[in-house]
């Protein structure tokens, strides 16, 4: 019996390590054993860089209550990193105590920006590589309590936050870097002459909105109650951009979603103002994460972001100032 | 008559819509995509990992079930098929109640050894191993039993033992069996998306499955269509090369 499961095995693990050959620089999952339980397995969670796979190790602390948190609260500056009002990287000699993997947890409706800002960082940190996993913020926080591992989270609302701070997640106070407004999005333009929230609710208007935990979900919970409007969604989403691309798709008439994204589409949708979303503005916070297997490089990311450099591509992007 | 052909039609016309929706000219672009080449390694490479250890504990589970009676074997045969019934994201909270840093088992293994198996690469290959082993065991068990005990009586009686029944008989009966059943195990883990979405996450390169790369890439706002379609493309194209390779004996090919 073990024998023959021996003979498979070994035919199937040269099958996956000749397909392991063909590979570039990617993860590394140990192949070789395919049913090891060793933490070598366990903590494959490595970026397919280059990096050495020192970053991967899982962080040995005995468990994640008593981790040490040799961070600042992220509104200081650390003094290994250069001050972030700087905007440059002339002004200190920053990078060259920085390495490793940043893990940044960020909200969907974050993704063009962060992706610049990422670069950015990249560019004045080269021994560092950013992964940055974007979902619905609500997502995010609930693989976060379950001990997924990250550096760095911004959340699109205080909300989801708060639950990651009153989980024991988040060091420090987290920093409210950014804010942004709802804006309904239609087909370019705009068919089915939507003006405001209520000819949402009328008849043959197929709406999308996020779902009530995502951020923009409970902002437009908020703008809809204030407008007195009832809505009656076609569907509601676990992050804004898939209710952007179900308008973008034509598979529904119009959905709220954020002036960034509508900006952000390309012209794929257009956007309609409503006097409500003044009621619903969302912040976003931004905070290092108390179990960051890398703190000084998140602390410095978190610099960027609320930084100078950051702030103007928020700005460029159509985010009101925090 | 009106039945059926609607039948085919419902069975087929979406892949016709997703061949007239592909934009053949970027095709090759966007399937050489950062994007696309890492999910695709990644899925590949969890695929055969989840394929191996299906066969490592599949195969001794459908020669148990299919070669001993009793009541034990009766529900035993039940609890593997559970998996099978059961909604995949279901599996995946049950997987991360087991094995995330506060599940049942996981949260000593991270106490102990520092191991964190939720949201990692060894997390997709359990989500995939969880949905796809079934799938396995209920295939060779079939098999097993409908080939009957003859053959491995007989090589009893002319003196082989335990192993060199197996290995002479049984396996050699069963290759069919196992190769076909292997090759839809594959693409069973291959096509896995519930339990992965809510045990490993959606991170790139460490547990962003094809399937979860095109979720992803479709609702990225309309950017990554093209790129979701093509991806789909290439695994309806997987589809069709696994069930050209398990296509049975008098087939119409």
């Amino acid at each position: 019996m073990i024998r023959t499961t021996r003979a498979f095995l070994a035919v199937l693990a040269a099958a996956a390590l000749g397909v392991a050959g063909c590979a570039g620089s990617s993860g590394n999952v140990a192949t070789s054993t395919p049913v090891a339980t060793s933490s070598s397995v366990g903590s494959a969670g490595a970026a397919p860089s280059t990096e050495s796979s020192s970053s991967s190790a899982p962080s040995s602390s005995g468990s994640s209550s008593t981790a040490p948190t040799s961070t600042a609260p992220s509104s200081t500056a650390p003094s290994s990193t250069a001050p972030s009002s700087s905007g440059s990287s002339s002004s200190a000699p920053s990078g060259g105590e920085l390495s490793g993997t940043v893990t940044v947890f960020a909200a969907a409706s974050l993704q063009k920006t962060f992706d610049d800002l990422t670069a950015t960082f990249e560019k004045e940190h080269p021994g560092v590589d950013v992964q940055v996993s974007y979902d619905g913020s609500s997502t995010l926080v609930t693989q976060l309590t379950q001990g997924a591992e990250a550096d760095v989270f911004a959340s699109a609302d205080q909300k989801n936050m708060t639950k990651a701070t009153d989980a024991g997640l988040v060091t420090g106070t987290p920093t409210i870097f950014a804010t942004n407004t709802l804006q309904i999005a239609v087909k370019p333009g705009n068919p089915k002459g939507i003006t405001d929230l209520a000819s949402l609710a009328k008849s043959g208007v197929a709406t999308v909105v996020c779902a009530p935990e995502v951020p923009c979900g409970s902002a437009a919970r908020t703008a809809l109650d204030a407008a007195g409007v009832t809505l009656d969604p076609a569907s509601e989403e676990q992050k804004v951009t898939d209710v952007l691309t179900k308008v973008a798709e034509g598979d529904a008439d119009a959905g709220l979603v954020y002036k960034t994204d509508v900006s952000g589409s390309g012209g794929k949708v257009e956007g309609i103002d409503f006097k409500e979303s003044a009621e619903a503005v969302n912040s976003y916070p931004i905070s290092v994460l108390k179990a960051a297997p890398n703190p000084s490089a998140a602390a410095a990311f978190v610099d960027v972001v609320t930084g100078a450099e950051g702030q103007k591509t928020l700005t460029a992007a159509g985010f009101g100032a925090p | 008559m009106v039945p059926a052909g609607l039948g085919i039609a419902l069975l087929l016309l979406p892949l016709v819509a997703l061949l007239a929706k592909a934009d053949w000219a970027q095709l090759p672009a966007a399937l050489g995509s950062r994007p696309v080449l890492l999910a695709l390694w990644l899925s590949l490479r969890c695929g055969l990992l989840a394929t191996a250890v299906c066969l490592v504990l599949g195969i001794p589970l459908a020669l148990l079930l299919a070669r001993r009676e009793g009541w034990w074997i009766r529900l035993l045969r039940t609890l593997v098929t559970v998996p099978l019934v059961l909604p995949p994201m279901v599996g995946g909270i049950a997987l991360l109640y087991l094995l995330s840093t506060q599940g049942l088992i996981g949260q000593y293994l991270f106490e102990w050894f520092g191991t964190r198996i939720a949201f990692s690469t060894l997390a997709v290959v359990l989500a995939e191993t969880f949905v796809a082993l079934p799938f396995l065991v209920l295939t060779l068990e079939g098999a097993l039993r409908s080939l009957g005990d003859r053959f491995e009586t007989v090589a009893a009686t002319l003196g082989a033992g335990r192993t060199t029944t197996l290995f002479r008989v049984t396996l050699p009966l069963l290759r069919p069996a196992l190769l076909s059943g292997t090759a839809l195990c594959f693409a069973r883990a291959l096509g896995e998306f519930g339990a992965t979405a809510l045990f490993a996450g959606n991170k790139e390169g460490v547990t962003r499955t094809m399937p979860l790369a095109i979720y992803t890439e479709f609702n990225g706002g309309g950017d990554g269509t093209d790129t979701a379609v093509a991806m789909s493309l290439l695994l309806v194209v997987v589809a069709l090369l696994i069930l050209f390779a398990v296509r049975p004996r008098r087939s119409v090919w």
